[in-house]
């Protein structure tokens, strides 16, 4: 059973992991790149999410043969090429941002940001 | 011209009068005012005919317009609201009068801001009385609030400020909490919330959620300054005083009981509120606001401050007489509606007269004044007379019934309680007579008077702004400007003595012979 | 005719997507502003033509490129959907003509094109993920409208709306994460992600702790992006530093989206499944709206700017809507879904209304409101009874949501709910006061009191909503008759 199970979720447990640490790091770092980094990390999580469970085993890429029997879901690849674009420009947008509150603040450290606007206040 | 179109033009005139005010500039000063008593008299006239007409049995109804099916803006007349109606238009002139020789004899500043506001807040008092369902009621009772929150923080001053928050505050807030809720739970029980004989909750609510939301009604109208939600009224007296004698001996808090009444009537019937003792403890409550404030009232030195206690307690007679749940009881409250309007309004006015011509705001500072200003503090005798309740004037009325109804309920105490009441009258309102006329005058001390005095050194200019002198010495009398109205009002008390029966002949379709 | 009725659906969506990139081939900031301006006017006729289409036949189902369900993407319209489309499209179509003169005051000439881009493509997306009847199809468009909202917030003229603008980003992509792992698991579950086919499919593996941990997933992501207390913290900054024209947009429109989509996740995909019972999901639906109605209301009681303190009226003007979700019985979600609508006009008018003032002084702090009442008294005029409407007085639309949200709650014995929305109603009355009297009793520091009123292109916009804040108000046939349907449509689902 172990050996079945082990293996099999394995790549749920990579999932949780790479969610944990991609949520902790948003949450616990102060650098603006890093919580983007962050971000990242924690959207990479779901991608692997979602490619394993299209995968079946044995199964190979959903193109039509006479030899092939077993095929994995192609749908949740297409999903999350879809979900890929969307993340790459949640990550570009928010760069720029870090970018233009560098020049603004002349700063990317959070805390230092929020001192700053308090004083501003 | 059809009973409906007159309708329609008792709230149009006060309204197209406020504008025309607002529109005839500042500069124009006698137009205004002359814009003003025309506008009163206009619709006196026409509340005098709808009189007639539902005094024929006509009970003209027009929907203003129609929110969503089965709540809609409508008003219907009877003879309840034609009473309040009729009370407030009448006042209305006798006020526009008095104000104008207050306002330029006091040189307050914004009067066109002033006397559009009154005139919106009459057009709202008159909706109230005409309003056909308790979503009519609502909306024009919220407009009387905030049409003359600018009334009440007409000065500007911090205090005023501060008055006008706890203004608004108690009176929105109470409204907005309990009278709204209220009301929306009566459309969920009854379906509707139309005013109907007999009421509408009868047989479609159980008697524990007929008994709280009749608390909710009663409390949720503040207006009737029943405790504690009472300190609205004493905070609303930093007004000029044309606003406190009209809206708030008058218009704004007879707004308030009369709602009551028309609740307890309409909503629940007198019937069912006997039958369910929903009202019991609340006549308690009544009870104790008219002695309390009566208490309080004997410890006020300011004029107005007394007075304004004095309001809180002589209303709390009329939702007594609307919480002993008999026939007799609610016309006592109806008549006493009309009975301590006029009698307040000429102690309102008496004391205007005193603050603004002889610069005194404070009771003890009046002593001797009498003998200045005899007429006026003759009338202020009378009227005190008639809230007290003495014969020949029609105060007498009104407690009368009002005792009547509690011993036909064999609720004796509440006898006891209009005694002492009438008692404790005597002993606040009669001190400032007895004072003003036998008291040894002060010498004149210049701190008493305030910033006040600055002022009001540049002499009046207009013929009928002038100190009335009855060719004696020793005399300064209010100018005729002032003076006609509270002469005027106290004939009134006078009159309603002998007229009281004829209101009663004209509240029978609703209370029965 | 017929092609348009059969294709409005899916014009609403397509008609600002692809005018979007024009935006920025015109590159002329006059022409890009006509030319956004035009297609927010042909995208409400649009949602209009579709809304009548819709009250008339009933549900409408579009099949994306002929492939029917579940396998293809279709757009599901119903009533709610419909109102949704007709209230972003509107606001859209009102914000457009007033965005001109304040876009041009706040921000560089040279990035006007661009702002009118996104702001088609906000808009786009919104639209998109009202009209979808596929639940990844409406991720994708809740990433679209967020996008393009996170750019328009970050171009407020302040340099605090670059840290607002990041830190919504970073909120908002969590949120919408949480949507897709939510999503992810209940496809395992059920192998599909058309909306009407889980329906049918999810109550079969209801009580799978799959399921459970999808739901709150779903629930928390869509959660953060309705500002739902306690996941609000992005709401106030975000609002009070973009740009005026791009705030009373997104306040009018993207939480109210955002609430439809919750709404279609708990009546429509989970509606038999009725996460309410089964879940246990209403109790903590309604003390969430609750607290956030009261947090909302007394946090907005004490802002000294006030745009920021009509951000937290708006988190507690969420919490009604929430709250008319969750007591779900047909008259309180009408009154949820009612005040969606009500909602959108009154904030949308206020935030204009504060634009109008930004124009004018540059500054919406408290302090610089005295004696508004004398130098834009139109404009205070119009702050005072959209202020009117959000305590939810009579004659406005805001009595006519509480009117039923109150009667929900009655109907359903819980008066004490009744009470607690008119004691936040009260709160409200409390802020808007704040503001009412610094605008007419106080004056200015420097004694200015001369007439100096906005530009009336700015005002006609303005009055546009509060007009219909108070004309909904006083004759509500019309949109309770919407709501009404919406709200039985979406109970149909459960039954």
């Amino acid at each position: 059973m172990i050996d079945y199970a082990f293996p099999g979720l394995l790549n749920y447990w990579i999932v949780f992991l790479l969610m944990m640490i991609g949520l902790y790091i948003v949450i616990a770092h102060e650098n603006l790149i890093k919580k983007i980094v962050g971000l990242n990390v924690f959207q990479v999580s779901v991608f692997v999410f979602y490619i394993s469970m299209a995968k079946i085993k044995g199964g190979t890429a959903p193109i039509l043969a006479d030899s092939i029997e077993v095929y994995s879901n192609p749908l949740p690849h297409v999903l999350i090429l879809t979900a890929i674009v969307v993340g790459v420009a949640t990550t570009a947008l928010g760069l720029a941002l870090v970018v233009r509150i560098q020049e603004s603040y002349d700063t990317i450290e959070d805390d230092e940001i929020r001192d700053i606007e308090e004083r501003s206040d | 011209m059809t009973a409906e179109t007159l309708v329609l033009l008792a709230l149009g005139v006060p309204f197209l009068g406020g504008l025309s005010v607002l529109f005839s500039g500042p500069g124009s000063a006698n137009v205004r005012d002359g814009l003003t008593v025309i506008t009163s008299i206009i619709l006196f006239c026409i509340v005098w005919q709808l009189i007639q007409i539902v005094d024929a049995g006509g009970r003209p109804t027009v929907t203003l317009l129609q929110m969503i099916p089965g709540l809609s803006l409508t008003l219907s007349l009877e003879p309840l609201g034609m009473i309040f109606a009729g009370v407030a238009s009448f006042l209305w002139i006798v006020t526009s009068f008095y104000a104008f020789g207050y306002m330029r004899g006091h040189h307050e500043a914004n009067q066109t801001r002033f006397f559009f506001c009154f005139a919106i807040a009459i057009m709202s008092a008159l909706g109230i009385a005409f309003s056909g369902n308790m979503l009519t009621l609502f909306v024009f009772y919220e407009v009387l609030t905030i049409s003359t929150f600018p009334l009440v923080t007409h000065s500007g001053t911090d205090e005023a400020r501060r008055a006008g928050r706890v203004y608004l505050g108690i009176l929105l807030g109470t409204s907005v909490t309990f009278l709204l809720t209220a009301m929306i739970w009566t459309y969920v029980e009854a379906g509707t919330l139309d005013f109907q004989k007999g009421g509408i909750l009868e047989g479609n609510a159980p008697a524990g959620v007929i008994a709280i939301l009749f608390g909710l009604y009663i409390y949720g109208i503040g207006k009737a300054a029943l405790m504690p939600f009472h300190r609205w009224l004493p905070a609303a007296m930093v007004a000029p005083t044309p606003v406190s004698a009209l809206l708030h001996a008058v218009a704004v808090v007879k707004a308030g009981v009369f709602s009551v009444v028309k609740v307890s009537v309409f909503i629940f019937g007198l019937d069912t509120l006997r039958d369910t003792g929903a009202s019991t403890w609340l006549a308690y409550v009544a009870a104790i606001t008219i002695l309390l404030s009566s208490i309080i009232a004997m410890r006020q030195d300011n004029l107005k401050a007394r007075l304004a206690y004095s309001t809180i307690s002589q209303l709390s007679y009329v939702v007594l007489g609307a919480m002993l749940a008999s026939n007799i009881g609610a016309m006592g409250s109806t008549m006493h509606i009309v009975m301590h309007a006029f009698g307040k309004i000429t102690l309102f006015f008496c004391a205007g007269a005193i603050i603004v011509f002889a610069h005194k705001t404070e009771i003890s500072d009046m002593h001797g004044l009498g003998r200045k200003m005899p007429v006026t503090f003759f009338c202020f005798f009378v009227a005190s007379l008639s809230i007290i309740g003495l014969p020949p004037l029609g105060g007498v009325w009104s407690k009368w019934y009002i005792a009547l109804a509690a011993a036909e309920t064999d609720q004796i105490i509440f006898i006891a309680v209009l005694m002492i009441s009438s008692l404790l009258n005597i002993a606040y309102l009669m001190p400032l007579v007895l004072y003003g006329y036998f008291g040894k005058e002060k010498p004149a001390d210049t701190h008493s008077h305030g910033d006040d005095h600055s002022h009001h050194h540049a002499p009046p200019n207009h013929s009928m702004l002038k100190h009335l002198t009855f060719g004696r010495p020793g005399i300064a009398e209010a100018p005729i400007m002032c003076l006609a109205p509270i002469v005027l009002t106290t004939i009134g008390c006078f009159a309603l003595f002998f007229y009281a029966d004829r209101i009663r002949l004209f509240l029978t379709p609703v209370f029965g012979g | 005719m017929t092609f348009l009725s059969l294709n409005m659906s899916v014009l609403a969506v397509i008609v600002p997507l692809m005018a979007a990139p024009i935006c920025v081939l015109l590159r002329h900031s006059g022409l890009a502003w006509a030319w956004a301006t035009a297609i927010a006017g042909i995208t409400f006729v649009l949602s209009i033509g579709l809304l009548q289409h819709i009250m008339a036949n009933g549900t409408l189902v579009y099949e994306m490129g002929g492939w029917d369900g579940p396998w293809g993407i279709v757009y599901h319209i119903d009533e709610v959907s419909a109102l949704v489309v007709m209230i972003v499209a509107a606001i859209a179509a009102v914000v457009m003509p007033y965005a001109k003169l304040s876009i041009e005051r706040e921000i560089p000439k040279e990035r006007h094109y661009l702002v009118y881009c996104m702001f088609l493509l906000c808009m786009a997306g919104l639209i998109g993920m009202a009209v979808t009847g596929d639940a990844f199809n409406l991720f994708v468009f809740l990433e679209v409208s967020s996008l393009s909202s996170y750019v328009l917030i970050s171009l407020g003229n302040d340099r605090r709306a670059l840290t607002a603008s990041l830190r919504y980003l970073i909120i908002g992509t969590l949120g919408a994460t949480f949507y897709v792992i939510g999503l992810g698991m209940i496809y395992m579950m059920t192998g599909s992600l058309n909306m009407t086919d889980l329906a049918t499919s999810l109550p079969e593996v209801q009580d799978t702790q799959t399921i459970h941990v999808a739901f709150a997933f779903v629930i928390i992501g869509f959660g953060l992006k309705l500002a739902l207390f306690p996941l609000h913290i992005w709401l106030p900054n975000a609002y009070t530093y973009a740009p005026s024209a791009v705030t009373a947009f997104l306040a009018a429109t993207a939480t109210k989206v955002a609430v439809y989509a919750m709404l279609r996740l708990i009546y429509t995909v989970f509606g038999d499944v009725n996460p309410f019972e089964t879940y246990g999901l209403r109790g903590v639906m309604i003390a969430l709206a609750l607290l956030g109605m009261f947090a909302g209301s007394l946090l907005a009681i004490f802002q000294t700017n006030v745009k920021r303190l009509l951000a937290y009226s708006s988190i507690a003007q969420v919490g009604y809507m929430v709250l008319g979700i969750s007591i779900g019985n047909a008259i309180a979600l009408e009154g949820g879904i009612i005040h969606m609508f009500n909602h959108a006009l009154m904030k949308g008018g206020l935030f204009m209304a504060m634009g109008c003032v930004f124009y004018m002084v540059g500054s919406t702090d408290l302090k610089d409101m005295a004696g508004m009442g004398k130098r834009m008294p139109l404009t205070a005029a119009a702050f005072v009874i959209g202020g009117f409407a959000l305590v939810g007085t009579p004659l406005t639309v805001g009595f006519i949501s509480k009117f039923y949200l109150v009667q929900g709650a009655l109907a359903e014995g819980w008066w004490p709910i009744a009470f607690m929305i008119m004691f936040a109603s009260l709160l409200a009355v409390i802020y808007v006061w704040r503001v009412v009297e610094v605008m007419y009793f106080q004056k200015p520091a420097d004694g200015d009191l001369s007439y100096n009123e906005a530009p009336i292109a700015m005002l006609i916009p303005t009055y546009v909503l509060i007009g219909a804040a108070v004309y909904f108000g006083t004759d509500a046939t019309l949109t309770s008759e919407i709501s009404l349907n919406a709200a039985q449509t979406l109970l149909g689902g459960s039954k």
